[in-house]
């Protein structure tokens, strides 16, 4: 939700606040905005581990949970201070078309607009970098390493609060490219978003496997698929029904998630 | 401090009494009538997207008790908000603790509310049962004051003591459904996908537009609930393929109809929108952006660039005291609502202090030459007007369009 409002003070700023009299789309104003969503989360999201996090690195497993509800609370009022009680529009900056029904001349029910290309193309190479950060690089093994001994990887000479750092700093890069995809595609946010987008990440993440980075991706385009289909053959006041049906019975059959490895026990 | 304040006046009624010089009975003459203060609770909606209307509605209440001069009697306001952040509208846990804080404190002697017709089934039974007067300036889902237009055991399931305490002065929905099912097939409407938000209200006024839709030859495409959410690209792609020329949305403005307006009008841009007065707000065409042109939206009485006569005057005060020109439709229905209440207290005299006797007031409204016009409110609580107006989304503004006449 704060990557949103950055993005829209963002544009805001450069002149396109609203797509009233914006003929074509201002890709350099959408990378500004992207670079500022990005670094604006990565930042703060270090800055919330730093102050929320870290002192409470030894405390029993409780305690960290209880001040990420809290550092929750304190960004919803930042967003709260920011823009207001009300939902604020997100300028329409894409272009409107239409591959199915424009390019390929069909006339269906499905439709693959700019937009969907856009959330595709700018959300697939982050995956991947992400995946290859985590798989290939020396601090992704560290983050491993520290995400399944704490205790061994700092005996073994690693950095545990740079690493832990790091990985929020990368959690926070992603979340603010997430916010520019979420406002030009829903055109549209408000100060209690990040509750919604929580739950639904962390279903996914859950459907798919915790942990597994490729386990999230696969259960966020499940969720989104159910959801669609189940508006489409059963109605809009179902989707939720339909979305958390299939969740409890993944989370029956197979508990640790559709590509989940059981890994033990987690935060 | 008030405390104190309250029970030496106690105190000194209690002598006054002892005295003996007004020989009981409660009779206003004679004797030293003691200043009493009382007090009026609003509950609305305060965060989320109805709070531009909500603001504007406790202005117009704040600008009706500055307004009114009371002999003896100090009327002090508290507006309470009904909406959390976490749900970003109206929320029923918080109405009934607003409900509860009224009953509790027993300066309070009227209750200004709610907003949300769903927020208004959870007050008027606990304050019904305290005997405490309910007001409200935007509720009109019909069950709840008119039997046989809701639910089967509606509206005595809302009256647990036998005895109404509720009234609006807004006509309700039964009367709009029904004006916006007209409107649409005099604007060349057809076929018809009706949408409701799944709320009280939503359902209530989709099902009564459905119903005058069936009855007026309009063929209906699809009927369906959609809750809030962040897109609705599934629905408008369902919308375009059921062969709908017009969409009727039932709902309130927080629950994102403005999306689906948007959504609606990507994939098929000359399906009509039209929705009821939960939709005409500013906030919805903000929202909407480009999209909230030619969008079509109903309401009880008229816009306040139609306003005349009193009403026109209550404008120019509402516009010299809080510099805007066109509020939202509710904020003279804020007013008027107050303004009721204020009567009702003025009437009761020296039991000001008496909830039984300003409700018995309130409810007995007749002839109330308002800002509104002369009204009355019938035996259910309803006000007797019935005016209507269609209004168009042009360029971010709502602009009058016609009178639309209860037939």
């Amino acid at each position: 939700m704060l990557g949103t409002f950055a993005c829209l003070t963002t544009l805001t700023l450069l002149g396109f606040g609203t797509e009233v009299g914006v003929t074509s789309t201002p890709w350099w104003a959408l990378g500004l905005a992207l670079l500022a969503a990005m670094i604006f989360c990565g930042l703060l999201n270090v800055l919330a581990e730093r102050i929320a996090y870290r002192p409470l690195r030894r405390a029993p497993r409780l305690a960290p949970l209880i001040s990420a509800i809290g550092v929750s609370f304190i960004f919803v009022n930042i967003g709260l201070f920011w823009q207001g009680p009300t939902p604020r529009r997100f300028p329409d900056l894409l272009p409107q078309y239409d591959f199915i029904s424009q390019l390929f001349g069909l006339h269906t029910l499905v439709r693959f607009t700019f937009k969907d290309l856009f959330v595709l193309a700018l959300a697939i190479p982050l995956m991947l970098a992400l995946a290859w950060v985590i798989r290939n690089t020396r601090m992704g093994k560290a983050m491993r390493a520290v995400a399944q001994d704490t205790e061994m990887s700092l005996q073994m000479g690693i950095d545990v609060n740079r690493v832990i750092s790091f990985t929020f700093l990368l959690g926070g890069l992603l979340a603010g490219a997430a916010s520019l995809m979420y406002g030009l595609y829903n055109n549209n946010t408000v100060f209690t978003l990040g509750f919604d987008a929580g739950l639904k990440a962390f279903t996914a993440a859950v459907l798919g496997g915790i942990g597994n980075v490729s386990g999230a991706a696969l259960g966020g385009f499940v969720l989104g698929l159910l959801s669609a289909l189940t508006v489409t053959y059963f109605g809009g006041q179902w989707e939720n029904v339909g979305v958390f049906s299939l969740l409890v019975i993944i989370l029956v059959f197979k508990p640790t998630g559709l590509l989940g490895q059981a890994l033990g026990d987690r935060a | 401090m008030q405390k104190r304040w309250l029970s030496a006046a106690a105190a000194i009624s209690a002598l006054a009494l002892v005295v003996g010089a007004c020989g009981g009975g409660g009779g206003g003459g004679g004797g030293a009538t003691t200043a009493k203060t009382v007090k009026i609770l609003s509950s609305l909606p305060m965060t989320g997207a109805s709070r531009t209307q909500t603001v504007e509605i406790v202005n117009s209440i704040q600008m009706a008790i500055a307004d009114t001069k009371i002999n003896n009697v100090t009327v002090q306001f508290e507006a309470l908000d009904d909406a959390t952040a976490a749900k970003g509208s109206w929320d029923a846990a918080q109405e009934a603790e607003n409900a509860r804080k009224a009953i509790n404190d027993k300066s309070v002697v009227a209750y200004i509310g709610t907003y949300n017709s769903g927020a208004a089934k959870v007050s008027i039974p606990l304050l019904n049962q305290a005997g405490l007067v309910m007001v409200s300036p935007a509720n009109t889902y019909p069950g709840l004051t008119k039997p046989g237009k809701g639910e089967a055991n509606e509206p005595n399931t809302y009256y647990p003591n036998g005895k109404r305490n509720y009234a609006r002065v807004v006509p309700a929905d039964d009367l709009q459904g029904a004006v916006g099912a007209v409107w649409t097939k005099d604007l060349g409407g057809k076929n018809v996908y009706i949408i409701h938000d799944t709320e009280l209200y939503g359902k209530g006024i989709a099902d009564v537009f459905r119903a005058k839709a069936k009855e007026i030859g309009l063929t209906e495409k699809g009927y369906e609930g959609a809750q809030k959410a962040d897109n609705y690209r599934a629905l408008a792609n369902k919308i375009k393929d059921s062969g709908a020329d017009f969409v009727y949305y039932g709902g309130i403005v927080d629950n994102n109809p403005a999306v689906l307006a948007k959504d609606l009008k990507a994939v098929a841009p000359n399906i009509k929108f039209m929705g009821p007065d939960g939709i005409n707000c500013s906030e919805f065409l903000k929202q909407a952006g480009p999209a909230g042109d030619g969008v079509y939206s109903t309401f009880g009485g008229v816009p306040p660039e139609k306003y005349t006569g009193k009403s026109a005057d209550w404008l120019k005060a509402y516009d010299a005291k809080y510099q805007n020109k066109s509020p939202n439709a509710y904020a003279i229905y804020g007013y008027e609502a107050a303004k009721v209440v204020l009567a009702a207290i003025a009437k009761a005299g020296d039991k000001a202090d008496d909830r039984a006797t300003v409700l018995a007031n309130v409810m007995g409204t007749k002839d109330y030459e308002g800002v509104l016009g002369k009204w009355s409110f019938d035996a259910n609580g309803d006000t007797t007007l019935t005016q209507f107006s269609g209004s168009v989304g042009k360029g971010g503004a709502w602009v009058f369009e016609k009178e639309l006449a209860v037939k």
